[in-house]
């Protein structure tokens, strides 16, 4: 593999890192700091992206059809925290996956009684299509940059919410002893609404940015959410700079994975063999990574230290 | 007198209601109708209950019931409804399925209960070959003839590298062993994906890195719809020849649109054939459905006509299974492909083309013939099928 190969491999995996992190970093919030686990979360993925093919019928303007289905994303966030999720926080962990399992369901099928089943598409906006050569011979399509630009913006954004603003003290703090938040005269049930909506907003909007490249489709949720686990698992449940870094590292080890694993294994065994055996083994590599990383740190990588 | 009165009234009672209970043919229908694989299924039934609809509802003019099971791309799901449409429901055919791997799944417990499998879509090569049967018909194809269309082109075309991309799975590695069977040169690399891979950016840097003269690949449904747009966001379009099959149809194009312009792909009919009675079909599902049919439609329609080619031999005698299979093997009706018949595998015997995906005058997509690559060809595996006729 030559190095400009290499290289265009490594901003895949970027991209696939960022939209990865757009949506764990909800995941890891609610479960972090309100011991939720909401399986309902790739749903809202798949809800943005649908939101957009809707807006983009509107309105045919891209930029608009953001902050509709950002907007939009929020609202049904917020109305799942008001009509379900609020009445869950509670009971115990098994009655969350049940609630939360349910809504996948529903939506799903909702979505092929509303839309249909065959796979929908929004084009890329004009001004981001195309793509541009980065090294002599090799293109790479502009809106899969813009996806990274815009993925590391609302990071570094994140970023300063969570560590400079009095709601991302909260939030930290919450993380950390939620009862001693509670203690201090904090609404807490603002704050878990704010933060819930928040992060559906942020699984919504990574479904906009992936409507034009993926298809959308009924489930398309779903694989998703078992890798955004993957992602909070390893950078430990409640850390933004956890879901942040770790996002990036399943992006990079994932795709480079796919590109390398049948290579290299061709150096020591026939090609016939190496085709049959890289694509399964590239599939389980992240796993195995998370394995790992569960075996020697077992609260993951930057997991806030629970007093509570 | 009032006895014979009483058997009288009786004997006229059992005759009108022997009138009443005349037995209708049933038709079970086991298709894929659920998840995103959903619209091939929806387009074989639309094709199907369309066939139905010409023939005033009735299949050889019999009262005919169509009874409509969802496998849900699910053996466990296919194999329980497969039992109660032939333990329950007692239907006379059973048409199905839209996948391979739910036809392996369903083919014992409808073989075994001694009734007709017809096929409309799946085609696998497990049932082409030494595992042919007496009760399997299938009205599509064989899987990796629509392969062997690119191949050979590719062949034909004098292209010196070609790079091979499949999901990884059975239907994947057919893809990739049906155009192998008929391309010589080189194949600069072969790529197996995961099943429903959402991201295609590391296979298409390696595909731009490599620069075959051409690629080909198997991507149906969704994954075909992200793949297409993907190579065509990456610039590759216009510097190697796309090839394909299942990849782009029909069934995709309606989210695929411009992406797909000029891209290849191989199958055994096109909504702008000229055909005896296409241009009547194309026309009457577009004006009821809404959508341009594809392949799977076609495939629907035919299969209908079929049957009721097959009633209208046999007339009640539908348990003379020798009679019924006689009937079916005569492929007596007219396909919306033309040159229709059976191999000795009742697997068809038909004529393959080369199809380019165009933009239709009012905006929507369709494929065209290119050109015709195989005439009345039967399949690789039909010589290891010991059927005798």
């Amino acid at each position: 593999m030559s190095t400009t190969l290499f290289l265009v491999q490594v901003l895949n995996g970027l991209q696939l890192g960022v939209l990865l992190f757009l949506i764990a970093a909800g995941l890891t919030l609610v479960f972090g700091v309100m011991g939720f686990i909401n399986l309902a979360h790739g749903v809202q993925y798949m809800v943005g992206a649908y939101f957009a093919v809707a807006f983009y019928a509107l309105t045919q303007n891209f930029l608009l059809t953001v902050i509709l289905a950002s907007a939009s994303a929020l609202l049904l966030g917020l109305l799942f925290e008001v009509l379900i999720f609020r009445h869950l926080y509670d009971r115990d962990h098994l009655d969350h996956v049940l609630a939360t399992f349910g809504i996948i369901l529903f939506l799903n099928q909702a979505t092929t009684v509303l839309w249909g089943p065959e796979p929908l598409v929004i084009p890329e906006p004009d001004f981001l299509s195309g793509s541009i050569p980065l090294v002599e011979g090799l293109l790479y399509p502009v809106y899969r940059l813009a996806i990274i630009a815009v993925g590391l913006a609302v990071a570094g954004l994140l970023w300063f919410m969570v560590t400079r603003t009095k709601l991302g003290m909260l939030v930290r703090a919450g993380a950390t002893n939620l009862e001693m938040v509670s203690a201090l005269g904090v609404n807490i049930r603002r704050l878990f609404m704010l933060v819930f909506g928040f992060g559906a907003m942020l699984a919504g909007f990574a479904g906009v940015l992936s409507a034009p490249i993926f298809s959308v489709e009924p489930g398309m949720g779903d694989d998703i959410l078992i890798v955004a686990f993957v992602v909070i698992i390893v950078g430990g449940i409640g850390s933004i700079r956890g879901a942040f870094i770790a996002a990036l590292v399943i992006g990079l080890v994932d795709t480079l994975g796919r590109s390398m694993m049948t290579d290299i294994l061709k150096l020591f065994m026939d090609a016939s063999a190496a085709n049959q055996i890289g694509p399964a083994l590239a599939s389980m590599l992240i796993y195995v990574l998370m394995a790992a990383i569960l075996f020697f740190k077992p609260t993951g990588l930057f997991a806030p230290g629970k007093t509570a | 007198m009032k006895r014979y009165f009483l058997a009288a009234a009786t004997a006229v009672g059992v005759m009108s209601g022997s009138v009443a209970l005349a037995k209708p043919v049933k038709i079970g229908m086991l298709i894929t109708l659920s998840g995103p694989p959903a619209v091939l299924g929806k387009q074989l039934r639309d094709g199907f209950q369309l066939a139905m609809e010409k023939l005033g509802g009735k299949l050889g003019d019999k009262t005919t019931e169509l009874i409509i099971e969802d496998d849900e791309l699910k053996p466990d799901v296919a194999i329980s409804k497969a039992k109660s449409l032939v333990g329950r429901d007692k239907v006379d055919f059973v048409v199905g399925t839209v996948f391979s791997n739910m036809l392996a799944a369903v083919f014992k417990p409808i073989i075994k209960s001694n009734t007709f499998l017809i096929s409309p879509n799946a085609g696998p090569s497990v049932f082409a070959g030494k595992n042919c049967n007496p009760l399997l018909f299938v009205t599509s194809f064989q899987n990796d003839q629509n392969f062997e269309v690119l191949g050979k082109h590719a062949e034909q075309q004098g292209f010196k590298s070609v790079f091979l991309l499949a999901p990884n799975y059975q239907a994947g590695k057919d893809a990739v062993n049906g155009f192998k069977r008929q391309f010589s040169g080189k194949i600069v690399d072969t790529v197996f994906t995961k099943l429903g891979q959402k991201d295609y950016s590391a296979e298409i840097a390696k595909l731009a890195a490599a620069k075959p003269d051409a690629l080909f690949t198997f991507m149906p449904g969704g994954m075909g719809v992200r793949f297409v747009k993907q190579f065509r966001a990456a610039g590759l379009a216009d510097k190697m020849t796309f090839l394909s099959a299942f990849t782009v149809d029909e069934a995709t194009l309606p989210a695929q649109k411009d992406a797909a312009l000029g891209f290849f792909g191989g199958a055994s009919w096109a909504p702008n054939m000229k055909t005896p009675g296409n241009a009547e079909f194309v026309a009457a599902f577009e004006g009821k459905y809404g959508y341009v049919p594809s392949v799977y439609a076609m495939q629907g329609y035919d299969t209908a006509m079929l049957l009721d080619s097959v009633i209208r031999k046999v007339g009640d005698n539908l348990s003379d299974k020798k009679a019924v299979r006689n009937a079916l093997r005569a492929a007596d009706f007219k396909s919306l492909r033309g040159n229709f018949k059976f191999n000795t595998n009742q697997f068809p015997v038909q004529d393959y083309y080369l199809m380019k995906v165009a933009k239709r005058a009012d905006g929507k997509f369709q494929t065209e013939i290119d050109r015709k690559i195989f005439s009345a060809a039967g399949d690789f595996y039909a010589k290891d099928c010991k059927m005798s006729w």
